[in-house]
């Protein structure tokens, strides 16, 4: 007694499936090979490991051109040349150049002979040397020749020396690295309070309606690609601090410039994260704190922030790692030329800065100045990763607290 | 604080002390609520701050020199035409500016054919016809097989203006027979405001340098001629239409690669990926620690990779092209594609994960295969968040400069990109590069380049709310 | 057309069922038959397993990365948890209907025609016919057949739950699961779904779970009884007749629950 419209319906299905079970099916339930289904699972996992090659490439070529430039020797102009010719067996040669003196123990390079220095003898101009050493063959040179000296940059060298003078054959990160510090100080400076106040308005005290209008807009702020901060760093920040200090205190590049205007930039991630974290807080916290006679500004500060303390730190370190990898800003106005100082108002490059200098101009694979860029490159990654990495286990701490 | 505490608990409501405590009290909080209120207008008075200085610096007063004014030049046409020539310049017809080029500076005529149009060498193009040297051109067929050196005045004369474009005539004109020259600008502030200083200014100058025609006229940077020219050393005349050409070339090609990248490691990991395996959890883990990667160290990767590594490719001379190196708008895509990956990818996690789970409930409960349910279901639901997240990436790629200009895109370019395989410049490049310049004048070119720039954002951002209304509508119902 | 194989009496059959959310048992040793051309329904204190033995029914447990399932689900003859089974198949023959109405946000026609186009029927006048049909076994074909274009998620929840009915019939199953179909509908809505499903059961096996006694009392031949033990895992307390389990249980919990003394 069954319905005659789903007889017929049941009839137009089979059909559709008996048709597929021409196409080389089992038995009615058992499974189908579906080939294209695990072809396209696949292919999207291996979208996804695109992303991991993306990070093992970063490493990789980090670390390796970071390691040629650790590789010892490389050979650097001593500025000094051979100022008599010698034969394939005189072993004290008279030089004669500025530049720092050559020392006992040094390997030199002359065309392409190593040498040993055994002795210096600066009155006289002159050093005793052992000829032909590492394999290399000992030949007559002509007047004139240039020394080179053997240079290697030891780690130690790199992160301790104060000095970043490729040209002399020195390469010391910390004026990079201090230049870096001393922006991303002040960048936090300027956004740690305006950017934690903003999100205190925003979530405490603003209604939803001026909220809906005042969040948007400062998040205009973050969509203001780095260049156009850059520019303006340079031509309406800069102008105003040496108007308020004096053209001759502020430096036309500085960093005290530089660093505002990172800082303006950072104020919206500051902002908007501190923000969740605050309205994550449960309103019966602040229902029990007003209950208890507290103004808005008591509950605020003593139940509200330190309940969220976890997520609001989360957003300063976020912040301070975008400060550090900051680049068009600092690029434009903090100056170019690498400079140990801790004056705001001078000019000094930080180490995204100066990857940008030198890579603009004409750099020649294999040279030092490619390496060195690969060196700072990694301890920058370095750098913003462990930042990351300690801002998301802040946060992770947090969520555990209110779930 | 303890002293305070128990001062407290002395208090009685309607206490005279307790009233007072209470008052000042509530002026604290007051305080601190002005105080927290104005950080936030401090940023967004930063914001405006910077809106105001592009503007200034993007409009204002120029004044500028040339070696002939343009009523003369009007006049010279005029007796040469035998015919009243009504002005300005820039409203002549081509053979009027091809004219005046031929009235001024005769000898350049042929330089100019050679410049602006020749197919050949440099060195070929006097000895060869004009047929071959001018290959495409427009040309009488009487004049097809003489050299050009062949012709007469005329005859040269009637090629530019056939075969020109006015605007490059135009600026021609200007460049080669006025001689236009920039003495000095000021911004707008100071044209709405202080219009009597700038002309005090303009009078020392002139007095001081007497420069042939000095003139003092109001200035937009941002015109036609800005946005359709290209690159030049005169910036009057410099324009961006390369510097736009190649950011949109490099665009099309990131979201090329990008998108279907991202949304389909993020398909993986939101439908496919529960088991909780190593691998789909370090491609998560991973996918967050590349998002905080600075965009310089892509910049580096890119460097090394597609620039040096795969020169071969990236250059296109494993396909025929002959650039000289990979500093090509494919590495800038390459490049570009793995900076916005994550954050492709996370957007479009979120995307997919706000897709209720009774759609796909529904779609298997039918005896729907999983990739049926994705691609029928899930897909279309999740597209138009997809495509907001892709689109603000997108924002955030273009204004991009750093990895640009570490794969070594800060050549002068003044030829338009052609393909994949083309040198290139990008807007935020071109804005960096007259940012650096010391004369003001660049500046207000960077002024008036970063005006389009937001533009470009703008409309991007537009469609993204556009988007992100429709698809709030959609599943309403 | 009738189940070649098997017994004749029964659909599908249970057989001593534990299913495990992670490392939870969520329902211990169940084993029931659901009669062919029957209505069967599940009754039960809210987190007793009555959803979960539902869905282990047509595998959609699957979906849910970490319940797992020991024991037999016989259809057809066969175990349907056997590894060469397809699970895709047995939900087209299993079919499901929810308990929020979930229509796709897809048009009326889009929504029913939906399951015989991922089976690769692709002629239109086929998926008319089909779509017409179902519609029509879902008693909404006269209120929508003028506007088969509009969106399914713009009709009355009623209507949505009916149209969910019809799309699950579109892809004629042999066994319909309804979990709570009509909680959350007005009485009205609900006494339609009530009446339509007296008529499908002449072509389909069905399955309701419901928290509504008067519902299960009204539509059901047979009814299950389940409830959960001091563990919180969900066991089968009492299986017969509905008229059997709501006038005489043999149970005492079935009867405390039944008069409405817990649950
Ligand atoms: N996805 C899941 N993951 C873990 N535990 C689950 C999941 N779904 C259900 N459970 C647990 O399994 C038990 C049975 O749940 P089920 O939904 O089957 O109950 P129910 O009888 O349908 O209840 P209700 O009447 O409320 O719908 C409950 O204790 C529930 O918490
Ligand atoms: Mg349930």
């Amino acid at each position: 007694m069954q319905n005659q419209a789903t007889l017929q319906k049941r009839e137009i299905i089979a059909t559709a499936l008996n048709r597929q079970a021409a196409r080389g099916e089992r038995s009615a339930l058992h499974q189908r090979t579906r080939l294209w289904e695990r072809v396209i699972r696949y292919l999207l996992l291996m979208c996804g490991v695109v992303s991991i090659f993306t990070t093992i490439g970063i490493v990789v070529v980090l670390g390796s051109e970071a390691l040629l430039f650790f590789t010892p020797p490389t050979w650097i102009d001593s500025f000094k040349t051979l100022q008599e010719p010698i034969t394939a067996t005189a072993t004290e040669l008279a030089i004669s150049g500025a530049g720092t003196p050559l020392e006992a123990g040094e390997i030199i390079r002359m065309v392409n002979e190593e040498m040993r220095v055994v002795s210096v003898d600066a009155a006289a101009g002159t050093i005793t040397v052992e000829r032909a050493i590492n394999g290399t063959v000992a030949a007559p040179l002509t007047a004139g020749v240039d020394i080179l000296r053997a240079d290697s940059v030891t780690l130690g060298e790199f992160l301790t020396s104060t000095q970043w003078m490729p040209q002399l054959g020195s390469f010391g990160v910390l004026p990079l690295l201090n230049a870096t510090l001393m922006i991303s100080a002040v960048a936090m400076l300027v956004a740690i309070p305006l950017g934690l106040s903003a999100a205190i308005y925003l979530s405490e005290y603003a209604s939803p309606k001026a909220r809906a209008v005042l969040k948007p807009v400062l998040e205009l702020l973050a969509g203001v690609p780095t260049v156009v901060f850059g520019y303006f760093a340079l031509t309406f920040v800069t102008p105003l601090l040496r108007s308020l200090f004096g053209i001759d205190v502020v430096e036309i590049y500085n960093t005290a410039s530089a660093g505002i205007v990172v800082g303006i930039m950072i104020i919206p991630t500051v902002a908007s994260i501190s923000e969740d974290a605050l309205r994550a807080v449960p309103q019966s916290l602040r229902e029990a704190s007003y209950g208890l006679g507290a103004t808005r500004l008591e509950t605020v500060t003593r139940v509200v922030v330190p309940a969220a303390l976890s997520g609001i730190v989360a957003s300063f370190i976020l912040g301070v790692s975008r400060a550090i990898g900051e680049t068009m800003i600092v690029s434009i106005a903090a100056g170019a030329g690498p400079k140990f100082t801790f004056n705001l108002f001078a000019g000094a490059e930080t180490m995204t800065g100066h990857i940008v200098r030198i890579s603009s101009g004409d750099i020649s694979y294999n040279s030092i100045d490619y390496n060195s860029l690969f060196a700072i490159g990694l301890l920058l990654f370095v750098i913003t990763l462990a930042l990351n990495i300690l801002s998301r286990a802040v946060t992770a701490r947090f969520r555990e607290v209110y779930q | 604080m303890g002293e305070q505490v128990q001062d407290r608990q002395s208090f009685v409501p309607g206490d005279q002390a307790f009233q007072d405590d209470l008052r000042r009290r509530h002026r604290r909080a007051k305080r601190w609520q002005v105080f927290f209120f104005a950080s936030l207008v401090v940023g967004l008075l930063a914001l405006l701050a910077l809106f105001a200085n592009v503007a200034d610096e993007a409009f204002g007063t120029i004044a500028i020199a040339s070696k002939y004014s343009e009523a003369e030049v009007l006049a010279a046409l005029s007796e040469a035409r035998g015919v009243t020539v009504e002005g300005p310049l820039e409203a002549l017809e081509n053979d009027d500016l091809a004219q005046v080029l031929a009235l001024y500076i005769p000898r350049r005529v042929p330089v100019i054919v050679r410049d602006e149009l020749s197919r050949v060498k440099p060195e070929d193009f006097t000895r060869v016809p004009l047929r071959e040297a001018l290959a495409g051109a427009t040309l009488p067929p009487d004049i097809a097989d003489l050299t050009i050196s062949q012709l007469s005045l005329e005859q040269q004369t009637a090629i530019l203006s056939a075969n020109l474009t006015h605007d490059v005539l135009y600026a021609r004109v200007l460049n080669d027979v006025i001689g236009l020259d920039i003495l000095k600008s000021w911004t707008l502030s100071r044209t709405l405001f202080d219009y009597a200083g700038i002309e005090a200014e303009f009078q020392a100058l002139v007095a001081a340098q007497d420069p042939p025609n000095p003139q003092l006229k109001p200035h937009s940077w941002l015109n036609s001629t800005f946005v359709t020219g290209t690159q030049s050393s005169y910036p009057e005349l410099a324009g961006i239409r390369t510097a736009i050409l190649g950011t949109l070339w490099i665009m099309a090609l990131t979201m090329l690669i990008a998108f279907p990248l991202g949304v389909g490691a993020a398909i993986y990991l939101e439908e496919y990926a529960h088991s909780g395996n190593w691998l789909e959890r370090l491609i998560e883990t991973n996918i967050r620690n590349l998002a905080g990667v600075p965009s310089i160290i892509y910049g580096l990767l890119g460097l090394a990779i597609f620039v040096r590594a795969l020169a071969p490719i990236s250059s296109g001379a494993l396909f025929g092209f002959n650039e000289a190196n990979g500093r090509t708008i494919f590495s800038a895509a390459m490049t570009m594609a793995l900076l916005i990956l994550p954050v492709i990818i996370i957007a479009a996690q979120e995307a997919i994960r706000a897709v209720p789970q009774s759609i796909r409930d529904a779609s298997y409960g039918l005896g729907a295969t999983q990739w049926q349910t994705i691609w029928y279901q899930v897909l279309p639901a999740a597209l138009p968040g997809i495509l907001t997240g892709t689109i603000l990436s997108m924002s955030r790629a273009i204004g991009e400069t750093a990895p640009l200009i570490v794969i070594g895109a800060s050549a002068v370019i003044f030829v338009d990109p052609s393909g994949p395989f083309s040198k290139f410049t990008a807007l935020p490049i071109q804005i960096w590069q007259w940012t650096a310049r010391p004369q003001e004048e660049f500046r207000n070119l960077a002024a008036a380049a970063i005006i389009v720039l937001l533009a470009l954002l703008l409309v991007l951002n537009s469609a993204a709310i556009i988007l992100r209304q429709r698809v709030s509508n959609r599943l309403r119902g | 057309m009738m189940s070649s194989n098997g017994d004749g009496r029964y659909a599908v059959q249970i057989r001593h069922l534990n299913v495990f959310y992670g490392p939870r048992l969520a329902v211990r040793e169940i084993t029931m038959p659901i009669a062919r051309n029957k209505i069967t329904a599940f009754i039960g204190p809210s987190g007793c397993g009555k959803s979960t033995v539902l869905r282990a029914i047509n595998r959609m447990n699957d979906l849910i990365p970490e319940a797992r399932v020991e024991g037999e689900v016989i259809y057809r003859g066969e175990n349907i948890y056997r590894p060469e089974i397809d699970p895709v198949e047995i939900r087209r023959r299993i079919g499901m209907v929810f308990q929020k109405p979930n229509p796709f946000p897809k048009s009326i026609y889009d929504n029913v025609a939906y399951g015989p186009r991922v089976l690769g029927i692709k002629d239109r006048r086929t998926l008319d016919q089909i779509v017409e049909q179902s519609l029509r076994q879902a008693a909404l074909w006269d209120e929508v057949k003028d506007d088969l274009k509009k969106s399914g998620l713009a009709l009355s929840g009623g209507q949505q739950q009916r149209l969910c009915i019809a799309r699950a019939l579109a892809v004629e199953p042999d066994v319909i699961l309804m979990d709570e179909p009509c909680s959350a509908l007005d009485p009205i809505a609900t006494e339609r779904i009530e009446d339509l499903m007296k008529e499908l059961v002449v072509d389909y096996s069905i399955v309701i779970v419901t928290h509504n006694m008067q519902q299960a009392r009204r539509v059901s031949e047979y009814t299950a009884f389940f409830t959960t033990d001091e563990s919180r895992t969900g066991e089968l307390v009492e299986f017969d007749r509905t008229d059997k389990v709501f006038s005489m249980p043999s149970d005492p919990r079935t009867a405390d629950y039944i008069a409405g003394r817990f649950g």
